[in-house]
């Protein structure tokens, strides 16, 4: 049965390539030059063809705008009271304490107030496990096969989940939705900017680094374990990774192999694209980032070993509720840890949580990350952080405000790959920033204004900007 | 003001005999009684014999401490009842995915199931509780398919157990989950406070699923077994020589639900949509039984018909996405309005074991959307205290009542304040859990020893 099942993909994948091929020479012929190889169209191009899915994200529109009197948290660790924050042309234009704002800039006194970057969430799957949690909405886990690394998280997110908004009214400006965790290698991640938006293009953060998600330890051998398959075992795991990295740098090769013969205008047959391939290809050309979700320290010490053995960085680690263990080897490698502050015991991997992870990663001098995983946890990452601040200070660690508030904003911008383009309150980046009426790191404190690339997105005193999902309207009585 | 010199040994005499060793004074606090005398700005706490022996204005008294009394200095901070944490499975579980004690899968065992024999008091998630100033908890059981989404393929990593608040497992397929009982979590062989406090329904989803996949044939089949133990209570005799016809229930499950029927136990029924929780108040009218509501996202939109019926309800106040179609109302906002329409409300944390930590916080967010300051420290503690009958033992700081309480550096619902010492029953609780002994194993790396060996 299985063996029949084979044969009529690889007949099916054939036609569809032969047909796809045909139709393409008849529209544009090859060149003159016989020998040259014809070129392929773009969907058949491994990494040649343009993004088909592209970002359409636009900007909110946005005036010169003053907030004036703030206390700043510039998410690089500063703090800066009585400061201004200049925004012009969707960019921070400038931050400081003695800024006098220009006439025609629109000026909000946010004099006892605070002010910080867009926080951006490491690890959410808003789409993809999206509210109501029904069935029908399950799209973040392709539990199939150990190996996903073709899936594309953006092609399951659902824009209208009304979740985004509501982390929007927590200060999330950007987010990266990952596929789940039960596979070893689960897909493509996506970096999302935080607007209301008919399409995940709408939604697509121009130009990020895409991510591939991994997965440690049980949930893989428990999926697959259970339907007497492999992985079973965590040998069983790392094996399968370690198949996965032979099997895309070999197919680089082939690639970069006919590359380099049609380039010199040698006949060569192009290798066929192979969406699982491609994206692991990505990784070992450092293309694509790989947020590696995984629990124990010793098991994070073992991926490390596979990707000096296949040659690709992991970018960060995530839960790693064992990081403590090993801050010293994280901080070392470069790695970021995203993690929470109170989770744990879900499960015997989540065992030996401490509430003061992410501070004795920053006290190691790595990048710890606080990260959501969650669609309720996400509307209060300030929060967690404080939990989690506060546990390294209990902890008797010498950690300020301003140096936790990168762990909701300069960190997780790194870890996703966009540090250059948000994350802080530095001139020339993107406009993201969070007002609220209280210090963040306090239990009372509520985001009043969020804006996007300088744009009003949200205003907690004005209904015109609380926007509603498709879902939301007409349902829940008043919600 | 009166000027009065109060020695403590003459106070603890007086309601507990002599002084001895294990006196305490805690000075120089701002005591939140939950009780009475509401906030008293410069207070101080006299314990005597696990005992609270008089909580006093400080600038209204001078003290003369008996010898052998330990003076505590609060040095400001704020010294609160111990905290009553409601839903919860401390003690009834370890690892989640390793399995727990809270769900029962027994056609003859559902309403007899009790927790108060699966209690572990070693468990190590209760010294992390405790470190976040619970000092008592209700372990209820958690009632079968409660959530009514049930499609969460992501439940793997931090998502934290369910409990009869907020939906639950699909192993149970009995009307009635089991019966709650209420712990302490102090060091102890025996952590059982009263057993038998509440028995679990579950009602939406959860019960539709329990009775054949529809909401109205859960009543029906609540009110046949209500009629059979009512029956059953008239024909004992009859029933023990097989002289009635057959029942809905088994007997063990019949003679569970005695207390039911007859007032004296309440159910714990878990719903959430507004049609729902109205049902159930109609529900527990025809039937005469005392109930409290639990979960109810959409509480607040029928707020005022819930005060009516002097119902109290127990809820997360974190929950405000429409997460199933039962909650499409949730708000922030719920505890604020329920406790604005004169509901007597109780807070639970975000889960009722590893996460059971984070009450304290869901409270200040309970605040943060309207709920006033006071009215959310009763909501987790004088509140849990009194509908599940403890309230002549815990839940404010009086005279008489368990020494249960804790001093915080400062509010004790903001994350950067922490707990410098916790009292149950008048005994000083060690300031530790396994997880701190983990940081501080792991907090040098440099050792030329392995972690493993003790540092010197």
């Amino acid at each position: 049965m299985r063996v029949l099942t084979t044969a009529v993909a690889v007949f099916a994948a054939a036609a569809l390539s032969g047909c796809a091929t045909t139709a393409a020479t008849s529209i544009k012929p090859a060149a003159g030059d016989a020998a040259k190889a014809r070129s392929l169209p773009k969907g058949l191009d491994s990494g040649r063809g343009e993004d088909a899915y592209a970002s359409t994200y636009r900007p909110l529109p946005s005036r010169p705008t003053a907030l004036v009197g703030a206390t700043i948290f510039t998410g690089t660790g500063e703090k800066i009271d009585g400061g201004v924050v200049l925004i012009r042309d969707g960019k921070i234009e400038a931050v400081g304490a003695a800024i006098v704002p220009p006439a025609s800039y629109d000026v909000i006194d946010a004099a006892g107030k605070f002010v910080t970057p867009g926080l951006i969430d490491a690890h959410s799957h808003l789409g993809v496990y999206p509210s109501p949690a029904v069935p029908a909405h399950s799209d973040g886990n392709e539990l199939t096969d150990p190996n996903t690394a073709g899936v594309w998280a953006e092609h399951s997110v659902w824009p209208q989940d009304p979740g985004f908004n509501l982390a929007r009214a927590g200060g999330v400006t950007t987010l990266l939705v990952l596929p789940g965790s039960g596979n070893l290698i689960g897909g493509r991640s996506v970096t999302l900017r935080n607007i209301p938006a008919r399409t995940v293009q709408d939604m697509k953060f121009p130009n990020a680094p895409y991510g591939l998600k991994m997965a440690c330890g049980e949930n893989p051998k428990r999926v697959y374990g259970s339907r007497n398959r492999a992985p079973s075992t965590r040998m069983g795991n790392v094996a399968g990774y370690r198949s996965a990295w032979i099997n895309a740098a070999d197919y680089a090769r082939k690639w970069d192999d006919y590359r380099a013969k049609a380039d010199r205008g040698e006949k060569a047959e192009p290798p066929k694209r192979d969406l699982q391939l491609e994206t692991l290809a990505g990784v070992l050309k450092g293309e694509i980032l790989v947020e590696n979700h995984c629990y124990r320290a010793d098991e994070m010490v073992q991926m490390i070993g596979i990707a000096n053995e296949f040659g690709y960085k992991i970018t960060a680690f995530h839960h790693a509720l064992e990081a403590y263990k090993i801050a010293d080897i994280l901080a070392k490698e470069d790695i970021c840890v995203a993690t929470w502050a109170n989770w744990w015991g879900s499960k015997l991997e989540a065992w030996d949580a401490v509430e003061a992870n992410a501070p004795m990663i920053h006290a190691a001098g790595g990048c710890a990350i606080i990260k959501s995983d969650d669609p309720d946890v996400i509307q209060r990452l300030n929060q967690e952080a404080a939990e989690a601040l506060a546990a390294g200070r209990a902890a008797g660690y010498q950690i300020t405000e301003g140096e936790a508030m990168k762990w909701i904003t300069l960190n997780p911008a790194k870890a996703i790959g966009l540090e250059k383009e948000t994350g802080s309150l530095e001139p020339g980046k993107r406009a993201d920033v969070v007002l609220w009426d209280k210090n963040p790191f306090s239990i009372y404190a509520k985001a009043e204004r969020v804006y996007l690339d300088g744009g009003l997105a949200y205003d907690r005193r004005d209904p015109r900007y609380q926007p509603k999902s498709d879902f939301e309207l007409g349902q829940g009585a008043g919600r | 003001m009166r000027e009065l010199f109060v020695s403590l040994a003459a106070l603890a005499a007086a309601v507990a005999g002599p002084a001895l060793a294990q006196s305490v004074a805690i000075t120089n606090a701002r005591v939140l009684t939950a009780g009475p005398a509401g906030e008293i700005a410069h207070g101080l706490v006299l314990i005597d014999k696990g005992k609270i022996t008089a909580v006093l204005d400080q600038t209204t008294v001078r003290l003369a401490f008996a010898p052998g009394t330990q003076v505590i200095d609060a040095q400001g901070g704020v010294v609160t009842p111990g905290f009553i944490a409601p839903n919860a499975l401390l003690g009834a579980v370890e690892v989640r995915s390793l399995g727990d004690d809270v769900v029962a899968n027994n056609p003859d065992i559902g309403a007899a199931f009790d927790v108060q024999y699966a209690l572990n008091p070693a468990s190590t998630l209760i010294p992390v509780a405790r470190m976040a100033g619970i000092t008592r908890a209700v372990v209820t059981p958690i009632s079968a398919g409660g959530g009514g989404g049930g499609a969460d393929f992501h439940a793997d990593d931090g998502e934290e157990l369910m409990t009869a608040g907020g939906g639950g497992g699909t192993k149970s397929a009995a009307l009635f989950a089991g019966q709650a009982a209420v712990i302490h979590l102090g060091e102890a062989t025996d952590i059982l406070v009263k057993p038998k406090v509440g028995m679990v329904v579950p009602f939406g989803d959860g019960g539709a699923n329990v009775a054949g996949g529809a909401r109205g044939a859960e009543i029906v089949a609540l009110q046949t077994a209500f009629r059979d133990v009512r029956d059953y209570i008239r024909n004992r005799a009859a029933y023990d020589r097989a002289g009635v016809r057959d029942l809905a229930l088994s007997k063990t499950d019949l003679e569970a639900l005695i207390p039911v029927v007859e007032g004296r136990m309440p159910i714990i029924a878990v719903v959430h949509k507004a049609s729902d929780i109205r049902a159930v108040l109609k529900f527990a009218r025809e039937e005469k039984i005392k109930v409290i509501l639990s979960g109810a996202e959409e509480g607040w939109m029928a707020a005022r018909e819930i005060a009516a019926a002097g119902v109290p309800v127990i809820v997360d106040p974190l929950s405000d996405r429409p997460e199933t179609f039962q909650t499409l109302g949730a708000s922030l906002e719920n505890a604020g309005k329920l406790h604005a329409a004169g509901v007597t409300v109780i807070l639970q944390g975000s889960g009722g074991a590893h996460r059971i930590r984070e009450l304290r916080y869901n409270a200040g967010n309970a605040v943060s959307y309207g709920m006033p300051y006071q009215a959310a420290l009763a909501a987790m503690t004088i509140n849990p205290a009194k509908v599940f009958g403890l309230a002549d033992q815990v839940g404010s700081l009086e005279p008489g009542k368990d020494a249960d309480l804790v001093i915080w550096t400062a509010d004790p619902f903001e994350p950067l304040s922490q707990p410098t010492a916790i009292f149950i029953r008048g005994q000083a609780q060690p300031l530790t859990s396994r997880q701190i002994e983990l940081r501080d194993r792991y907090k040098d790396l440099s050792g030329p020893y392995p972690v493993a060996y003790p540092k010197p």
